[in-house]
């Protein structure tokens, strides 16, 4: 007896839904994995902009499902919505660009987090700020350690830079993907020695 | 409560099922655009759904609504024989004939539907229940009505 997993299905006959997915505006979540230097990644994006960016060392089948309960669950593959985020990224990773031009959509994050993302969000290229100024630019100085759990909350990595946040001192504190990672990135950034490690 | 799955998690698993179905009821030809109307229609839905448990047998309700869209659409013409997906012969059951697949496009919508899902794309009666959404004993009652006629036409 033939069975169902027998009955194939066609990648155009899957992209074409897709396309029609978008085109019905039922594409809430849309991701794709996208190539590092430092593993795959995992791009998800709204309507409104890039919600998820999640680490090589991140379970993306764990992260679809958050976003799936926390956004919608109208996540779907579908790369190309995804070109930009992944044609900037790239250009970052090999130094060629200091500034992401992407929309964000927020929404994975609120109150005092967020605000500490969002101030984040405006750490120039090259440089390093302290999770005690972020948390004062957060408007609650005191809020050190909540601003350093917002870090490593960040739903959006490397285009909103958490890697530029040390320790008072300079000590590189924590990261998600890794301190090896953080250390990378602000060698590529220029902000430690390069392979002043090695 | 079992929260939703991805949607793409739907996909991907229940994607072969939908189109073989699909392939059973309306012919390969038809089954394409069906394809994408079962899944647009579900993909709407989705997030309204209130039980993820049998998310088959919801996706095959719906599968087997829009075949029976396309089949009004197309004035209940016979499912083009030729297309049919093919019973294998492995376990002793015969090759499907032409005659065959005509006669089972000839019967009654809800026994054509319970042949195709029975012996087209291997499901079990609870499955053909929730494709049809109908009981188990409807379902099985219409497989056992449609087998006879089949016998009877067939000879």
């Amino acid at each position: 007896m033939k069975t169902a997993t027998d009955n194939a299905i066609d990648g155009t006959i899957i992209n074409k839904f897709r396309a029609r997915a978008a085109e019905e505006g039922l594409l809430d979540v849309a991701y794709t994995s996208a190539d590092s230097p430092f593993g795959p990644l995992l791009l998800a994006t709204t309507k409104r902009g890039l919600v998820r960016v999640g680490l090589p060392n991140q379970d993306p089948d764990e992260l679809l499902v958050d976003l799936a309960d926390r956004v919608s669950p109208r996540v779907l593959e579908a790369p190309a919505e995804l070109d930009e985020a992944r044609r900037e990224l790239d250009l970052y990773f090999d130094g060629k660009l200091d500034h992401f031009d992407l929309p964000l959509d927020w929404r994975l994050s609120s109150g005092f987090r967020q605000r500490v993302l969002r101030a984040i969000d405006r750490i120039p290229y090259g440089q390093t700020r302290s999770y005690t100024e972020m948390a004062r630019k957060a408007g609650n100085e005191r809020a050190v350690r909540a601003a350093g759990s917002a870090c490593g909350s960040n739903p959006i990595p490397l285009v909103v830079p958490c890697h530029r946040v040390l320790r008072t001192g300079g000590a590189l504190g924590g990261y998600g993907g890794g301190l090896p990672m953080k250390q990378a990135l602000l060698e590529l950034e220029g902000v430690l020695d390069d392979k002043s490690s090695s | 409560m079992t929260p939703l799955p991805p949607f793409q998690t739907v996909l991907d698993e229940h994607s072969a099922a939908v189109m073989g179905i699909l392939r059973g009821a309306v012919g390969r030809d038809g089954a394409e655009d069906c394809f994408q109307e079962t899944f647009i229609a579900a993909l709407r839905a989705y997030p309204r759904l209130e039980d993820a448990r049998n998310l088959r047998g919801w996706l095959l309700t719906i599968a087997h609504r829009k075949a029976i869209d396309h089949h009004r659409a197309n004035g209940r013409r016979p499912i083009p024989v030729a297309e049919v997906p093919e019973t294998a012969a492995e376990n002793g059951v015969p090759e499907p004939d032409e005659r065959l697949w005509a006669a089972v496009g000839a019967l009654p919508p809800k026994q054509r539907a319970a042949v195709a899902l029975r012996y087209g794309s291997d499901l079990r009666h609870n499955e053909i229940a929730a494709a049809l959404g109908c009981s188990p004993e409807a379902a099985r009652r219409s497989l056992h009505e449609g087998l006879k006629r089949l016998r009877k036409e067939l000879g």
